[in-house]
Protein backbone atom coordinates (compact mmCIF):
# COMPACT_ATOMS: atom_id res chain seq x y z
CA UNK A 1 0.00 0.00 0.00
CA UNK A 2 2.40 2.64 1.37
CA UNK A 3 5.15 1.21 -1.56
CA UNK A 4 2.37 1.64 -4.09
CA UNK A 5 1.82 5.18 -3.38
CA UNK A 6 5.73 5.89 -3.15
CA UNK A 7 5.99 4.00 -6.51
CA UNK A 8 3.08 6.59 -7.88
CA UNK A 9 4.46 9.65 -6.47
CA UNK A 10 7.78 8.95 -8.10
CA UNK A 11 5.92 8.00 -11.39
CA UNK A 12 4.76 11.48 -11.05
CA UNK A 13 7.61 13.05 -10.49
CA UNK A 14 9.41 10.99 -14.02
CA UNK A 15 5.83 12.25 -15.78
CA UNK A 16 6.73 16.07 -14.68
CA UNK A 17 10.21 15.58 -15.94
CA UNK A 18 9.32 14.02 -18.58
CA UNK A 19 7.32 17.30 -19.55
CA UNK A 20 9.58 19.15 -21.73
CA UNK A 21 8.64 16.16 -24.18
CA UNK A 22 5.44 17.13 -24.06
CA UNK A 23 5.35 19.28 -27.62
CA UNK A 24 7.22 16.33 -29.28
CA UNK A 25 4.19 14.04 -28.11
CA UNK A 26 1.58 15.84 -29.51
CA UNK A 27 0.20 13.97 -32.13
CA UNK A 28 -0.20 11.00 -29.34
CA UNK A 29 -1.88 13.88 -26.85
CA UNK A 30 -4.35 14.20 -29.26
CA UNK A 31 -5.02 11.07 -30.29
CA UNK A 32 -5.58 9.99 -26.67
CA UNK A 33 -7.82 13.65 -26.28
CA UNK A 34 -9.87 12.12 -29.06
CA UNK A 35 -10.42 8.38 -27.53
CA UNK A 36 -11.36 10.18 -24.01
CA UNK A 37 -13.91 12.59 -25.79
CA UNK A 38 -15.23 9.17 -27.98
CA UNK A 39 -15.78 7.03 -24.78
CA UNK A 40 -17.01 9.79 -22.59
CA UNK A 41 -19.02 12.66 -24.37
CA UNK A 42 -22.48 11.02 -24.69
CA UNK A 43 -22.34 9.21 -21.31
CA UNK A 44 -21.32 12.57 -19.82
CA UNK A 45 -24.30 13.94 -21.29
CA UNK A 46 -26.56 11.49 -19.93
CA UNK A 47 -25.06 11.38 -16.65
CA UNK A 48 -25.25 15.24 -16.34
CA UNK A 49 -29.10 15.82 -17.37
CA UNK A 50 -30.27 13.22 -15.09
CA UNK A 51 -27.95 14.58 -12.25
CA UNK A 52 -29.51 17.88 -12.75
CA UNK A 53 -32.27 16.44 -12.94
CA UNK A 54 -32.49 14.97 -9.54
CA UNK A 55 -31.08 17.52 -7.87
CA UNK A 56 -34.29 19.33 -9.11
CA UNK A 57 -36.04 16.90 -8.63
CA UNK A 58 -34.78 16.84 -4.70
CA UNK A 59 -34.47 19.96 -3.13
CA UNK A 60 -37.36 22.08 -5.26
CA UNK A 61 -40.56 20.64 -3.35
CA UNK A 62 -38.71 21.51 -0.19
CA UNK A 63 -37.91 25.33 -1.46
CA UNK A 64 -41.29 25.34 -2.63
CA UNK A 65 -43.03 24.25 0.41
CA UNK A 66 -40.87 27.10 2.31
CA UNK A 67 -41.38 29.71 -0.16
CA UNK A 68 -37.61 29.88 -1.33
CA UNK A 69 -38.39 28.51 -4.73
CA UNK A 70 -37.21 31.28 -6.76
CA UNK A 71 -33.25 30.45 -5.37
CA UNK A 72 -33.86 26.40 -6.70
CA UNK A 73 -31.65 27.50 -10.08
CA UNK A 74 -28.75 28.87 -7.71
CA UNK A 75 -28.64 25.88 -5.72
CA UNK A 76 -28.74 23.31 -8.47
CA UNK A 77 -26.21 25.38 -10.24
CA UNK A 78 -23.78 25.58 -7.27
CA UNK A 79 -23.92 21.85 -6.63
CA UNK A 80 -23.43 20.99 -10.07
CA UNK A 81 -20.31 23.27 -10.75
CA UNK A 82 -17.99 22.68 -7.29
CA UNK A 83 -19.43 19.05 -6.12
CA UNK A 84 -21.69 16.79 -8.61
CA UNK A 85 -19.83 17.63 -12.45
CA UNK A 86 -16.19 17.55 -11.13
CA UNK A 87 -16.60 13.78 -9.26
CA UNK A 88 -19.14 11.95 -11.22
CA UNK A 89 -17.04 13.19 -14.16
CA UNK A 90 -13.61 12.12 -12.70
CA UNK A 91 -15.58 8.97 -11.87
CA UNK A 92 -16.30 8.27 -15.23
CA UNK A 93 -13.64 8.96 -17.13
CA UNK A 94 -11.81 6.72 -14.20
CA UNK A 95 -14.31 3.66 -15.33
CA UNK A 96 -14.11 4.25 -19.40
CA UNK A 97 -10.51 5.79 -19.15
CA UNK A 98 -8.77 4.85 -16.77
CA UNK A 99 -9.97 1.18 -16.74
CA UNK A 100 -9.08 1.66 -20.64
CA UNK A 101 -5.44 2.81 -19.88
CA UNK A 102 -4.53 0.62 -17.84
CA UNK A 103 -5.87 -2.48 -19.35
CA UNK A 104 -3.44 -1.32 -22.59
CA UNK A 105 -0.29 -0.93 -20.23
CA UNK A 106 -1.38 -3.96 -18.50
CA UNK A 107 -0.96 -5.88 -21.83
CA UNK A 108 1.61 -4.65 -22.79
CA UNK A 109 3.81 -5.43 -19.85
CA UNK A 110 2.98 -8.65 -19.81
CA UNK A 111 3.68 -9.26 -23.65
CA UNK A 112 7.11 -7.85 -23.14
CA UNK A 113 6.53 -4.53 -25.35
CA UNK A 114 7.64 -2.39 -22.28
CA UNK A 115 10.68 -4.15 -21.97
CA UNK A 116 11.09 -3.94 -26.05
CA UNK A 117 10.56 -0.32 -25.67
CA UNK A 118 13.55 -0.21 -23.02
CA UNK A 119 16.07 -1.86 -25.24
CA UNK A 120 15.19 0.52 -28.06
CA UNK A 121 16.51 3.13 -25.62
CA UNK A 122 12.60 5.06 -25.08
CA UNK A 123 11.84 5.86 -22.19
CA UNK A 124 8.20 4.38 -21.79
CA UNK A 125 7.04 7.19 -19.34
CA UNK A 126 8.01 9.49 -21.74
CA UNK A 127 6.47 7.28 -24.50
CA UNK A 128 3.12 5.88 -22.97
CA UNK A 129 2.66 7.63 -19.75
CA UNK A 130 2.86 11.33 -20.58
CA UNK A 131 0.68 11.27 -23.35
CA UNK A 132 -2.30 9.52 -21.34
CA UNK A 133 -1.82 12.18 -18.13
CA UNK A 134 -1.52 15.43 -20.10
CA UNK A 135 -4.77 14.24 -22.73
CA UNK A 136 -6.92 12.66 -19.31
CA UNK A 137 -5.86 16.27 -17.26
CA UNK A 138 -7.09 18.26 -20.13
CA UNK A 139 -10.48 16.52 -21.00
CA UNK A 140 -11.68 15.97 -17.61
CA UNK A 141 -11.99 20.14 -17.31
CA UNK A 142 -13.40 20.52 -20.65
CA UNK A 143 -16.20 17.59 -19.90
CA UNK A 144 -17.09 19.17 -16.39
CA UNK A 145 -18.08 22.65 -18.22
CA UNK A 146 -20.16 20.58 -20.49
CA UNK A 147 -21.11 18.86 -17.89
CA UNK A 148 -22.55 21.88 -15.75
CA UNK A 149 -24.11 23.10 -18.97
CA UNK A 150 -26.00 19.97 -19.68
CA UNK A 151 -27.10 20.01 -15.82
CA UNK A 152 -28.39 23.26 -15.60
CA UNK A 153 -30.24 22.57 -18.57
CA UNK A 154 -31.70 19.24 -16.89
CA UNK A 155 -32.10 21.03 -13.71
CA UNK A 156 -34.33 23.46 -15.24
CA UNK A 157 -36.22 21.10 -16.76
CA UNK A 158 -37.26 19.08 -13.97
CA UNK A 159 -38.22 22.31 -12.26
CA UNK A 160 -40.66 23.86 -15.09
CA UNK A 161 -41.85 20.65 -15.63
CA UNK A 162 -42.41 18.84 -12.12
CA UNK A 163 -46.34 19.81 -10.92
CA UNK A 164 -44.99 20.10 -7.02
CA UNK A 165 -41.72 22.47 -8.50
CA UNK A 166 -43.18 24.19 -11.64
CA UNK A 167 -40.97 26.90 -11.27
CA UNK A 168 -39.99 28.99 -15.01
CA UNK A 169 -37.21 28.54 -16.96
CA UNK A 170 -36.76 31.84 -16.48
CA UNK A 171 -36.45 32.58 -12.89
CA UNK A 172 -34.68 29.47 -12.61
CA UNK A 173 -31.78 31.16 -14.82
CA UNK A 174 -32.26 34.28 -13.34
CA UNK A 175 -31.20 32.86 -9.89
CA UNK A 176 -28.68 30.88 -11.50
CA UNK A 177 -27.09 34.49 -12.93
CA UNK A 178 -27.05 36.32 -9.71
CA UNK A 179 -25.93 32.94 -7.65
CA UNK A 180 -22.79 32.02 -9.51
CA UNK A 181 -19.53 33.65 -9.84
CA UNK A 182 -17.30 32.07 -12.44
CA UNK A 183 -15.21 31.60 -9.21
CA UNK A 184 -17.67 28.80 -8.45
CA UNK A 185 -17.25 27.18 -11.70
CA UNK A 186 -13.01 27.77 -11.40
CA UNK A 187 -13.74 26.63 -8.39
CA UNK A 188 -14.46 22.64 -10.04
CA UNK A 189 -12.04 22.77 -12.52
CA UNK A 190 -9.51 22.73 -10.38
CA UNK A 191 -10.46 20.04 -8.35
CA UNK A 192 -11.26 18.18 -11.38
CA UNK A 193 -7.39 19.06 -13.02
CA UNK A 194 -6.39 17.18 -9.90
CA UNK A 195 -8.90 14.72 -9.50
CA UNK A 196 -7.90 13.93 -13.67
CA UNK A 197 -4.11 13.93 -12.61
CA UNK A 198 -4.88 11.53 -9.99
CA UNK A 199 -6.85 8.84 -12.25
CA UNK A 200 -4.04 9.10 -14.92
CA UNK A 201 -1.04 8.36 -12.56
CA UNK A 202 -2.82 5.64 -10.77
CA UNK A 203 -3.82 3.90 -13.77
CA UNK A 204 -0.76 4.65 -15.46
CA UNK A 205 1.26 3.14 -12.38
CA UNK A 206 -1.03 -0.06 -12.29
CA UNK A 207 -0.86 -0.65 -16.06
CA UNK A 208 2.92 -0.55 -15.78
CA UNK A 209 3.18 -2.97 -12.64
CA UNK A 210 0.81 -5.59 -13.98
CA UNK A 211 2.56 -8.87 -13.59
CA UNK A 212 1.08 -12.50 -14.23
CA UNK A 213 -0.38 -12.86 -17.50
CA UNK A 214 -4.15 -11.97 -18.76
CA UNK A 215 -5.50 -12.66 -15.29
CA UNK A 216 -2.75 -9.72 -13.32
CA UNK A 217 -4.12 -7.49 -16.27
CA UNK A 218 -7.88 -7.73 -15.02
CA UNK A 219 -6.59 -7.36 -11.40
CA UNK A 220 -4.70 -4.25 -12.51
CA UNK A 221 -7.78 -3.32 -13.96
CA UNK A 222 -9.47 -3.85 -11.14
CA UNK A 223 -7.32 -1.74 -8.84
CA UNK A 224 -6.81 0.96 -11.22
CA UNK A 225 -10.69 1.89 -11.07
CA UNK A 226 -11.09 1.34 -7.35
CA UNK A 227 -8.03 3.04 -6.22
CA UNK A 228 -9.08 5.83 -8.35
CA UNK A 229 -12.40 6.14 -7.01
CA UNK A 230 -11.40 5.83 -3.51
CA UNK A 231 -8.94 8.75 -4.35
CA UNK A 232 -11.20 10.72 -5.70
CA UNK A 233 -13.06 10.63 -2.86
CA UNK A 234 -10.71 11.37 -0.32
CA UNK A 235 -9.31 14.11 -2.71
CA UNK A 236 -12.30 15.89 -3.17
CA UNK A 237 -12.62 16.73 0.83
CA UNK A 238 -9.03 17.77 1.00
CA UNK A 239 -9.09 20.06 -2.00
CA UNK A 240 -12.52 21.27 -0.99
CA UNK A 241 -10.83 22.50 2.26
CA UNK A 242 -8.43 24.02 0.74
CA UNK A 243 -10.54 26.23 -1.56
CA UNK A 244 -12.62 27.44 1.01
CA UNK A 245 -10.56 30.19 2.06
CA UNK A 246 -10.88 31.26 -1.59
CA UNK A 247 -15.00 31.33 -1.80
CA UNK A 248 -16.93 34.11 -1.85
CA UNK A 249 -15.52 36.32 -4.30
CA UNK A 250 -11.75 35.74 -4.38
CA UNK A 251 -12.27 34.76 -8.64
CA UNK A 252 -14.94 36.84 -8.96
CA UNK B 1 24.36 6.09 -35.95
CA UNK B 2 26.75 7.70 -38.45
CA UNK B 3 29.45 5.34 -38.35
CA UNK B 4 27.92 2.04 -39.21
CA UNK B 5 31.75 0.79 -39.50
CA UNK B 6 31.83 0.75 -35.67
CA UNK B 7 32.91 -3.13 -34.35
CA UNK B 8 31.34 -5.07 -31.46
CA UNK B 9 31.57 -4.58 -27.21
CA UNK B 10 33.16 -7.61 -25.78
CA UNK B 11 31.14 -8.31 -22.56
CA UNK B 12 32.17 -9.70 -19.37
CA UNK B 13 29.76 -11.32 -16.76
CA UNK B 14 31.35 -12.18 -12.72
CA UNK B 15 29.38 -13.78 -10.13
CA UNK B 16 26.17 -13.25 -11.57
CA UNK B 17 23.29 -14.34 -9.61
CA UNK B 18 19.73 -14.17 -9.42
CA UNK B 19 16.75 -15.56 -7.36
CA UNK B 20 13.18 -15.28 -7.47
CA UNK B 21 11.19 -15.49 -4.39
CA UNK B 22 14.08 -17.90 -3.07
CA UNK B 23 14.34 -20.14 -5.82
CA UNK B 24 17.49 -20.13 -7.44
CA UNK B 25 17.54 -18.98 -11.13
CA UNK B 26 21.46 -18.05 -11.84
CA UNK B 27 23.98 -19.17 -9.65
CA UNK B 28 27.38 -17.60 -10.14
CA UNK B 29 27.83 -17.15 -13.36
CA UNK B 30 31.05 -16.28 -14.98
CA UNK B 31 31.68 -15.67 -18.56
CA UNK B 32 33.81 -13.68 -21.06
CA UNK B 33 32.64 -13.04 -24.36
CA UNK B 34 35.31 -11.39 -26.88
CA UNK B 35 34.18 -8.38 -29.05
CA UNK B 36 32.95 -9.67 -32.32
CA UNK B 37 32.53 -13.28 -31.27
CA UNK B 38 29.26 -15.68 -32.09
CA UNK B 39 28.08 -16.79 -28.41
CA UNK B 40 25.59 -19.09 -28.53
CA UNK B 41 23.60 -21.00 -25.50
CA UNK B 42 21.61 -23.92 -25.17
CA UNK B 43 20.13 -25.48 -22.13
CA UNK B 44 16.73 -27.33 -21.47
CA UNK B 45 13.79 -25.17 -20.76
CA UNK B 46 13.35 -23.22 -17.82
CA UNK B 47 17.08 -23.32 -17.05
CA UNK B 48 17.73 -19.74 -16.92
CA UNK B 49 18.40 -18.69 -20.61
CA UNK B 50 16.07 -15.93 -21.08
CA UNK B 51 16.57 -14.38 -17.55
CA UNK B 52 20.26 -14.07 -18.18
CA UNK B 53 19.70 -12.81 -21.50
CA UNK B 54 17.41 -10.19 -19.51
CA UNK B 55 20.51 -9.16 -17.53
CA UNK B 56 22.84 -9.08 -20.09
CA UNK B 57 20.40 -5.84 -21.59
CA UNK B 58 19.81 -3.89 -17.74
CA UNK B 59 16.12 -4.98 -17.90
CA UNK B 60 16.68 -6.80 -14.66
CA UNK B 61 18.74 -6.35 -11.76
CA UNK B 62 21.11 -9.24 -10.32
CA UNK B 63 21.04 -10.00 -6.55
CA UNK B 64 25.16 -10.11 -6.96
CA UNK B 65 27.78 -10.24 -9.33
CA UNK B 66 27.81 -7.41 -12.64
CA UNK B 67 28.04 -7.49 -16.36
CA UNK B 68 30.71 -5.31 -18.23
CA UNK B 69 29.44 -3.97 -21.34
CA UNK B 70 32.28 -2.50 -23.09
CA UNK B 71 33.85 -2.02 -19.57
CA UNK B 72 31.04 -0.21 -18.60
CA UNK B 73 28.53 -1.71 -15.77
CA UNK B 74 25.10 -2.34 -17.07
CA UNK B 75 22.17 -1.64 -14.62
CA UNK B 76 18.77 -0.26 -14.66
CA UNK B 77 19.78 2.62 -16.02
CA UNK B 78 22.36 1.85 -18.66
CA UNK B 79 23.88 4.26 -21.28
CA UNK B 80 22.21 2.74 -24.43
CA UNK B 81 23.19 5.74 -26.45
CA UNK B 82 26.15 5.36 -26.17
CA UNK B 83 26.44 1.65 -26.87
CA UNK B 84 24.05 0.51 -29.21
CA UNK B 85 22.44 -2.53 -28.16
CA UNK B 86 19.56 -4.66 -29.34
CA UNK B 87 17.29 -7.90 -28.14
CA UNK B 88 15.31 -9.45 -30.02
CA UNK B 89 12.66 -11.39 -27.49
CA UNK B 90 11.63 -14.89 -27.45
CA UNK B 91 7.69 -13.57 -27.63
CA UNK B 92 9.14 -10.74 -30.24
CA UNK B 93 7.95 -7.85 -28.04
CA UNK B 94 6.24 -5.90 -31.32
CA UNK B 95 4.35 -3.34 -30.22
CA UNK B 96 0.54 -3.90 -31.20
CA UNK B 97 -0.64 -0.86 -31.61
CA UNK B 98 1.48 -0.01 -34.25
CA UNK B 99 2.07 -1.37 -37.86
CA UNK B 100 5.51 -3.44 -38.72
CA UNK B 101 6.85 -0.30 -40.53
CA UNK B 102 6.43 1.94 -37.31
CA UNK B 103 7.53 -0.72 -35.37
CA UNK B 104 10.63 -1.60 -37.51
CA UNK B 105 11.21 1.98 -38.00
CA UNK B 106 10.55 3.50 -34.32
CA UNK B 107 14.18 3.33 -33.17
CA UNK B 108 14.70 5.70 -36.14
CA UNK B 109 11.74 7.73 -35.48
CA UNK B 110 12.04 8.49 -31.73
CA UNK B 111 15.61 9.44 -31.59
CA UNK B 112 15.63 11.87 -34.72
CA UNK B 113 18.49 9.87 -36.22
CA UNK B 114 17.11 10.04 -39.38
CA UNK B 115 14.70 12.02 -42.22
CA UNK B 116 11.24 9.98 -42.82
CA UNK B 117 12.06 9.23 -46.32
CA UNK B 118 15.01 7.51 -45.52
CA UNK B 119 13.58 5.71 -42.50
CA UNK B 120 11.16 4.16 -44.94
CA UNK B 121 13.87 2.92 -46.94
CA UNK B 122 15.87 1.43 -44.33
CA UNK B 123 12.64 -0.17 -42.91
CA UNK B 124 11.58 -2.03 -46.20
CA UNK B 125 15.38 -2.48 -46.71
CA UNK B 126 15.75 -4.48 -43.65
CA UNK B 127 12.25 -6.17 -43.49
CA UNK B 128 13.38 -7.70 -47.25
CA UNK B 129 16.56 -9.34 -45.25
CA UNK B 130 13.90 -11.07 -43.11
CA UNK B 131 11.95 -12.16 -46.56
CA UNK B 132 9.37 -10.18 -45.68
CA UNK B 133 7.73 -7.25 -48.67
CA UNK B 134 6.41 -4.14 -48.55
CA UNK B 135 2.94 -5.23 -48.29
CA UNK B 136 3.63 -6.68 -45.01
CA UNK B 137 4.62 -3.17 -43.85
CA UNK B 138 1.47 -1.80 -43.95
CA UNK B 139 -0.20 -4.58 -41.42
CA UNK B 140 -0.50 -5.10 -37.48
CA UNK B 141 0.93 -7.19 -35.71
CA UNK B 142 -1.79 -8.92 -34.96
CA UNK B 143 -2.46 -9.93 -38.59
CA UNK B 144 0.80 -11.57 -39.06
CA UNK B 145 1.99 -15.61 -38.27
CA UNK B 146 4.10 -16.14 -35.15
CA UNK B 147 7.37 -16.51 -37.62
CA UNK B 148 6.27 -13.38 -39.17
CA UNK B 149 6.36 -11.59 -36.01
CA UNK B 150 9.68 -13.08 -34.92
CA UNK B 151 10.98 -11.92 -38.10
CA UNK B 152 9.78 -8.25 -37.79
CA UNK B 153 11.25 -8.12 -34.54
CA UNK B 154 14.90 -9.43 -36.12
CA UNK B 155 14.21 -6.27 -38.48
CA UNK B 156 13.43 -3.52 -35.62
CA UNK B 157 16.94 -5.01 -34.40
CA UNK B 158 18.55 -4.38 -37.30
CA UNK B 159 17.54 -1.56 -37.77
CA UNK B 160 19.66 -0.33 -34.96
CA UNK B 161 23.04 -1.40 -36.25
CA UNK B 162 23.49 -3.04 -33.03
CA UNK B 163 27.53 -4.00 -31.29
CA UNK B 164 25.53 -6.21 -28.97
CA UNK B 165 22.62 -8.32 -30.35
CA UNK B 166 21.13 -10.56 -28.13
CA UNK B 167 18.83 -13.20 -29.86
CA UNK B 168 16.05 -15.12 -27.82
CA UNK B 169 15.24 -18.28 -29.52
CA UNK B 170 15.34 -16.15 -33.00
CA UNK B 171 14.22 -19.29 -35.35
CA UNK B 172 11.52 -20.99 -32.98
CA UNK B 173 8.69 -21.15 -34.75
CA UNK B 174 10.25 -20.55 -38.00
CA UNK B 175 10.52 -22.91 -40.76
CA UNK B 176 14.11 -24.31 -42.06
CA UNK B 177 14.31 -22.61 -44.91
CA UNK B 178 13.55 -18.77 -43.30
CA UNK B 179 15.91 -20.20 -40.00
CA UNK B 180 18.24 -20.89 -42.76
CA UNK B 181 18.24 -17.09 -43.71
CA UNK B 182 18.35 -16.16 -40.20
CA UNK B 183 21.11 -17.95 -39.38
CA UNK B 184 22.76 -16.47 -42.55
CA UNK B 185 21.72 -12.98 -41.79
CA UNK B 186 23.36 -13.48 -37.59
CA UNK B 187 26.77 -14.39 -39.48
CA UNK B 188 26.23 -11.26 -41.75
CA UNK B 189 25.90 -8.75 -39.71
CA UNK B 190 28.68 -10.23 -37.15
CA UNK B 191 30.78 -9.92 -40.45
CA UNK B 192 29.36 -6.14 -41.70
CA UNK B 193 29.37 -4.60 -38.74
CA UNK B 194 31.63 -6.97 -36.39
CA UNK B 195 28.51 -6.71 -33.92
CA UNK B 196 28.89 -9.15 -30.59
CA UNK B 197 25.95 -11.46 -30.57
CA UNK B 198 24.63 -13.81 -28.07
CA UNK B 199 22.27 -16.38 -29.42
CA UNK B 200 19.78 -18.74 -27.27
CA UNK B 201 18.94 -21.55 -29.36
CA UNK B 202 17.33 -25.22 -29.04
CA UNK B 203 18.53 -25.65 -32.69
CA UNK B 204 21.47 -27.89 -32.91
CA UNK B 205 22.42 -27.48 -36.58
CA UNK B 206 22.27 -23.75 -36.76
CA UNK B 207 23.96 -23.37 -33.25
CA UNK B 208 26.95 -25.62 -34.73
CA UNK B 209 26.57 -23.63 -37.84
CA UNK B 210 27.05 -20.45 -36.20
CA UNK B 211 28.29 -19.96 -33.20
CA UNK B 212 32.17 -19.59 -32.45
CA UNK B 213 31.68 -20.73 -29.18
CA UNK B 214 28.86 -22.50 -27.24
CA UNK B 215 27.68 -22.70 -23.70
CA UNK B 216 25.39 -25.28 -22.18
CA UNK B 217 23.47 -23.83 -19.05
CA UNK B 218 21.81 -26.27 -16.80
CA UNK B 219 20.09 -25.13 -13.70
CA UNK B 220 21.53 -22.25 -13.82
CA UNK B 221 25.39 -22.57 -13.93
CA UNK B 222 27.32 -23.46 -17.04
CA UNK B 223 28.16 -26.78 -17.60
CA UNK B 224 29.58 -27.02 -20.39
CA UNK B 225 31.32 -24.28 -22.81
CA UNK B 226 33.64 -24.79 -26.13
CA UNK B 227 34.26 -24.32 -29.29
CA UNK B 228 31.46 -26.63 -31.67
CA UNK B 229 34.06 -29.38 -31.88
CA UNK B 230 34.71 -29.73 -28.29
CA UNK B 231 31.11 -28.88 -27.43
CA UNK B 232 30.47 -32.14 -29.78
CA UNK B 233 32.78 -34.15 -27.94
CA UNK B 234 32.03 -33.26 -24.33
CA UNK B 235 31.76 -36.07 -22.10
CA UNK B 236 28.79 -34.29 -20.50
CA UNK B 237 25.99 -36.29 -20.20
CA UNK B 238 23.10 -33.35 -20.74
CA UNK B 239 25.52 -32.14 -23.89
CA UNK B 240 25.79 -35.96 -25.30
CA UNK B 241 21.59 -36.13 -24.74
CA UNK B 242 20.86 -32.83 -26.21
CA UNK B 243 22.87 -33.27 -29.31
CA UNK B 244 21.73 -36.68 -29.86
CA UNK B 245 18.23 -36.30 -29.27
CA UNK B 246 16.28 -38.33 -31.95
CA UNK B 247 12.79 -39.01 -31.80
CA UNK B 248 12.22 -43.29 -31.41
CA UNK B 249 8.84 -44.78 -30.52
CA UNK B 250 9.32 -46.47 -27.14
N1 LIG C 1 9.94 -12.63 -13.30
C1 LIG C 1 10.09 -13.87 -12.83
N2 LIG C 1 9.59 -14.18 -11.60
C2 LIG C 1 9.73 -15.42 -11.09
N3 LIG C 1 10.34 -16.42 -11.72
C3 LIG C 1 10.87 -16.19 -12.94
C4 LIG C 1 10.76 -14.91 -13.55
N4 LIG C 1 11.36 -14.96 -14.75
C5 LIG C 1 11.81 -16.24 -14.88
N5 LIG C 1 11.53 -16.98 -13.79
C6 LIG C 1 11.90 -18.39 -13.59
O1 LIG C 1 13.22 -18.56 -13.99
C7 LIG C 1 13.40 -19.82 -14.59
C8 LIG C 1 14.17 -19.66 -15.88
O2 LIG C 1 13.34 -19.02 -16.83
P1 LIG C 1 13.82 -18.67 -18.30
O3 LIG C 1 12.72 -17.94 -18.94
O4 LIG C 1 15.14 -18.02 -18.24
O5 LIG C 1 13.98 -20.11 -18.96
P2 LIG C 1 14.57 -20.43 -20.39
O6 LIG C 1 15.86 -21.12 -20.17
O7 LIG C 1 14.59 -19.22 -21.22
O8 LIG C 1 13.52 -21.48 -20.94
P3 LIG C 1 12.90 -21.61 -22.41
O9 LIG C 1 13.87 -22.39 -23.20
O10 LIG C 1 11.64 -22.37 -22.19
O11 LIG C 1 12.65 -20.23 -22.92
C9 LIG C 1 12.03 -20.42 -14.79
O12 LIG C 1 11.88 -21.50 -13.92
C10 LIG C 1 11.08 -19.33 -14.44
O13 LIG C 1 10.01 -19.85 -13.71
MG1 LIG D 1 13.46 -18.47 -22.78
Amino acid sequence: MFRNIGEMVLLFVATVKALPWACRERRKIAEQLFDIGNASLFMACVLSLFIGGVLSLQSGPVLVENGIGSALGNLVAIAMCKELAPVMMSILVAGRVGSAMAAELGSMSVYQEIDALRTLAINPIRFLVLPRVIAISIAVPCLVVFSNLVGWLGGAFVAAHNDRIAVPAETFFTSLREGVDPGDVVNGLIKSFFFALCVGVICCHQGLTTQGGPRGIGRSVTKAVVNSLVLILILDYILTRLLLPFDNGFFA
Amino acid sequence: MSDSRSTGIPLKVRNLRKSYDGRVVLQSMDLDIAAGEIFVLMGPSGSGKSVFLRHLIGLEAPDAGEILVGGERVGPDIDQTRHRLAMVFQSGGLLNSLTVEENVGLYLREHRLKAPEEISRIVLEKLALVRLGPSDAAKYPSELSGGMRKRVAIARALVIEPQLILYDEPTSELDPLVSLTIGREILNLNRRIGATSVVVTHHVDLAMGIADRIAFLSEGSIVALGTPEQIRSSPVPLVHQFLNAEFKEA
